[in-house]
């Protein structure tokens, strides 16, 4: 997305303003990050927004309620904009004994690791902020950050409910990060890669196509990602920091107006993230089940047409993950709270030894269960074959290279930027440009001038 | 339990890092009102439990001595103010007692339908804030949705959809309006279904299961030793109710009915439905089958209610009349205890003469059933403690009067 708007919207506005500037200029990178950044928070915003209003809807429906219905007309689509505005006016408490600094962070640590995680999200073939080759373990990486805020939170809040909160949360989400990561290694290695774009598009066509109709253990694996993805967001049946009837609200006990507020936009924006992520690494992310654009010829036409097929996917992937916001809500308004033992069991217990169970099954299975049969066994979405996904990757390499042909050289290596700038590199960094360089072309110069400045 | 350290000086040199006091309520979610608990915990494991009481004292039977026992009525509506109907037959009981004054036989099946009726209310809702208690919000919804209907059909009858004053010494306010009883046996028609949903939301939910089996275990000998009663007692597998063997002031108006003591016997409930069986998670006495017990008494009261209703149709006389505000109280004194909702509820009146009483005193069953809960919170997590204070099903109203 950063090209796009680097060198399509900007230049050409900059182009009607009489402003030349050249291709990845600095400031032209500057406004573009700004842009993207403004994005996102809109759909992490907008995201909140949406959510919390369905969230209460369907609470509402499922416990034979209305729901909201005032503001905003008959569904009360405005409910959370109304309560956007009592929170920003609510007076902002801050218990005597609190840490007034960290109390102050805390919220924006959370908010700010659930935010950034959305950096490496695609929304569509393509439709991502920055083109990150380990986004899968770049968006783990940041959301488990986001701990730390609900820790700092209950730490500094002065409280002890607060830090039982803090406690419960720290145990929980260091535990279920191990099973969620073995989770998310099932599809990374059918797929060969952790780029999601890539991960996404090889999913393309029909449903059967989706990685989680692979094989039995990837079907497995996407029930214990979601555990364990509801696990890590904190949601129920795993809402233990901030149990209700145990600890009050938990972390979030002594906080009020806004920044209670940014605790709320940073769980619902984890629970969008995570459901994404699902999204794309087992249904199939933009391409829907049945790819209506690519039978109409429209998804690699270019112009508006494209622009639409790509439009209609980022639609399709929002609705899956919508769908597993939904379920998730659903989960929350049928079942009881998990004690921590036994959610911290359900951890080591079950979803460790499945996920990990479902990551050997995998492998044996692509490998044909070592050679008994001709790997890999049988499955529906055939474009995961082993030489399919030779092809496939050969036929991305070819494409970027069409695209853009100075920035590709043989076989999609790019140099390492050291050998352009001559500076010298130390090992660590020279593995890191290593593992970007297979990347889209376009973004050459961004791994180029990363490696100007780092 | 000392909830501060001794010799204040100690705390200088000798800090126990590993323990925490925890301060739960009077404000507080799950503590069913404004009851106050001191958790001494390590981690997340409670070691000990103390409950303050006190914080809703209203000075309820002293105002008894004050007043006509006529007009005390109202005031025993807000002790137990989720079963006021059952609330206002104890103290009816046992003034008529004292009086020796006997009700007609149509009152008595009325007083029968609004007290059963009343203890389906007040189980609905000791089973929605269990629900709550354990974290789940939908079944606590799902029962006020049915209590509702209850309150509706009892603002029918007297007005009042929470503190009704309708049983009254020497009979009842006023008879049931007419077609109040094809509603009320609508009512339980579309009700019994609806016991099932209940199951299958909790009774027989896993992680519901999980929460409660095992947990807060109460044995008969320490329920009985620390005077538990009601649905409490009868989960730790003793064959106690009232009304089958109570005072027979009190059995006497259950006379001719049939129905069962739910109890556990030889590891069975009785049950003529089919609901979901014990699990094997489940220990007599545990906070499971006290949560299964009221469930199971619902369906009872239910088969009562269909009872009475034909018993009222029956009956040809009137419903009593309730005794004037000045009427003089013969000297002497008298107790009575009924099974209320959450166990047995006692009265005792002292006169002199008067017609307003020289003592009134309430012996309350949730006090007693309080009382197990630093036995049974000893050892458990900082989750069980709502697990079993929402299990024991405490009013705190009726408590502190």
């Amino acid at each position: 997305m950063a090209e796009t708007i680097n060198l399509q919207v900007l230049n050409r506005l900059l182009g009607w303003l009489g402003v030349d500037l050249p291709a990845n200029h600095p400031l032209g990178l500057a406004m573009a990050a700004v842009i993207q950044c403004a994005l996102i928070l809109g759909i992490v915003a907008a995201g909140a927004v949406f959510f919390i209003w369905l969230e209460r809807k369907l609470a509402g429906r499922i416990q034979d309620r209305l729901g909201p219905t005032r503001v905003g007309g008959r569904f009360g689509w405005l409910q959370s904009l109304a309560d956007g505005i009592k929170l920003l006016c609510k007076e902002d408490v801050m218990p005597r004994e609190a840490d007034a600094l960290l109390f102050r962070c805390a919220p924006y640590v959370s908010f700010a690791a659930s935010f950034t995680a959305y950096l490496a999200l695609p929304f569509s073939d393509g439709w991502v902020a920055q083109h990150i080759n380990s986004a899968v373990f770049f968006i783990l990486a940041v959301l488990g950050l986001e701990v730390f805020g609900v820790i700092l939170a209950g730490y500094a809040s002065g409280s002890k409910w607060s830090l039982f909160g803090a406690m419960r949360e720290s145990a929980q989400v260091v535990s279920y990060e191990v099973p969620l990561g073995l989770c998310v290694v099932v599809p990374v290695f059918l797929c060969g890669t952790m780029n999601l774009v890539t991960i996404g598009n090889m999913q393309s066509g029909w449903f059967t196509n989706w990685l989680i109709w692979h094989d039995p253990f990837t079907f497995a694996v996407f029930w214990v990602y979601f555990t364990c993805a509801v696990a890590s967001v904190n949601r129920a049946p795993f809402d233990l920091a901030e149990a209700e009837s145990e600890l009050v609200a938990g972390f979030h006990t002594e906080y009020s107006g806004m920044r209670w507020c940014y605790f709320f936009m940073a769980e619902y924006g984890s629970m969008l993230l995570v459901s994404g992520l699902a999204s794309i690494l087992f249904f199939g992310g933009w391409h829907g089940p049945v790819p209506i654009f690519e039978l109409l010829g429209w998804s690699h036409r270019g112009g508006v047409l494209e622009f639409l097929a790509q439009l209609a996917g980022a639609g399709n992937f929002l609705g899956k993950a919508v769908v597993g916001v939904a379920v998730m809500m659903w989960v929350r308004w049928t079942l009881p709270r998990l004690r921590i033992d036994q959610v911290i069991t359900t951890c080591l217990k079950y979803c460790m030894p499945l996920a990990a169970i479902c990551f050997v099954g995998a492998v044996a299975w692509q490998s044909g269960v070592f050679g008994l049969f001709e790997a890999p066994l049988w499955s529906p979405n055939d474009l995961l074959a082993e030489k399919h996904r030779g092809e496939y990757r050969e036929h991305w390499v070819l494409e970027t290279a069409e695209r853009d042909p100075a920035a590709t050289v043989a076989g999609g290596r790019q140099p390492l930027p050291s050998a352009r700038s001559g500076q010298p590199v130390s090992q660590p960094q020279a593995d890191a440009w290593e593992e970007t360089a297979v990347r889209p072309s376009s973004l050459t110069d961004h791994s180029g001038e990363k490696g100007g400045t780092g | 339990m000392v909830s501060h350290l001794d010799d204040p000086r100690v705390v200088e040199f000798d800090v126990r890092t590993d323990e925490m006091l925890v301060n739960m309520g009077p404000q507080h979610p799950s503590t069913h009102g404004v009851l106050r608990l001191i958790l001494r915990t390590d981690g997340e494991i409670v070691s000990e439990v103390t409950p303050f009481i006190g914080y809703l004292h209203r000075c309820a039977e002293k105002i008894g001595e004050n007043l006509s026992v006529r007009q005390y009525v109202p005031y025993t509506d807000r002790m137990d103010y989720l079963a006021g109907m059952n609330m206002n037959l104890g103290w009816s009981l046992v003034v008529e007692k004292l009086l020796g004054q006997e009700v007609p036989e149509r009152g008595r099946h009325v007083r029968v339908i609004v007290a059963e009726l009343n203890r389906i209310a007040s189980h609905l809702v000791a089973m929605g804030t269990y629900g709550l208690d354990l974290g789940t919000f939908s079944p606590f919804l799902y029962a006020f949705r049915e209590r509702e209907r209850i309150l509706d059909l009892f603002e029918e009858v007297c007005g009042a959809r929470l503190t009704y004053s309708y049983i009254a010494p020497g009979g009842v306010t006023a008879d049931l309006p007419q077609g109040w009883l094809e509603k009320c046996a609508a009512f339980l028609d579309q009700f019994m279904p609806v016991i099932e949903e209940y199951h299958t939301l909790l009774t027989n939910n896993a992680i519901f299961i999980q929460r409660t089996a095992g947990i807060g275990v109460l044995s008969s000998e320490m329920a009985v030793d620390y005077g538990c009663t009601g649905p409490v007692l009868r989960g730790s597998g003793v064959d106690y109710d009232l009304r089958r063997d109570g005072d027979p002031w009190y059995t006497k108006m259950y006379q001719g009915y049939q129905y069962e003591v739910i109890v556990e016997r030889q590891g069975h409930y009785p049950q003529d439905h089919d609901y979901p069986p014990v699990p094997p998670e489940a220990v007599l006495g545990d906070s499971w089958h006290r949560f299964y017990v009221r469930m199971l008494e619902v369906v009872q009261s239910v088969h009562l209610l269909r009872q009475a209703f034909e018993f009222y149709r029956a009956a040809k006389d009137d419903c009593g009349t309730p005794i004037k505000l000045t009427q003089r109280l013969p000297k002497g004194e008298a107790y009575l205890e009924t099974e209320a909702p959450r166990g047995q509820m006692g009265f005792l009146i002292v006169s002199d003469g008067n017609a307003v009483p020289w003592r009134v005193r309430a012996r309350s069953s949730c006090f007693c059933n309080l009382s197990v809960t630093h036995e049974l919170c000893r050892g458990c997590l900082i989750a069980d403690v709502p697990a079993v204070i929402g299990s024991l099903d405490i009013v705190m109203g009726e408590i502190d009067r």
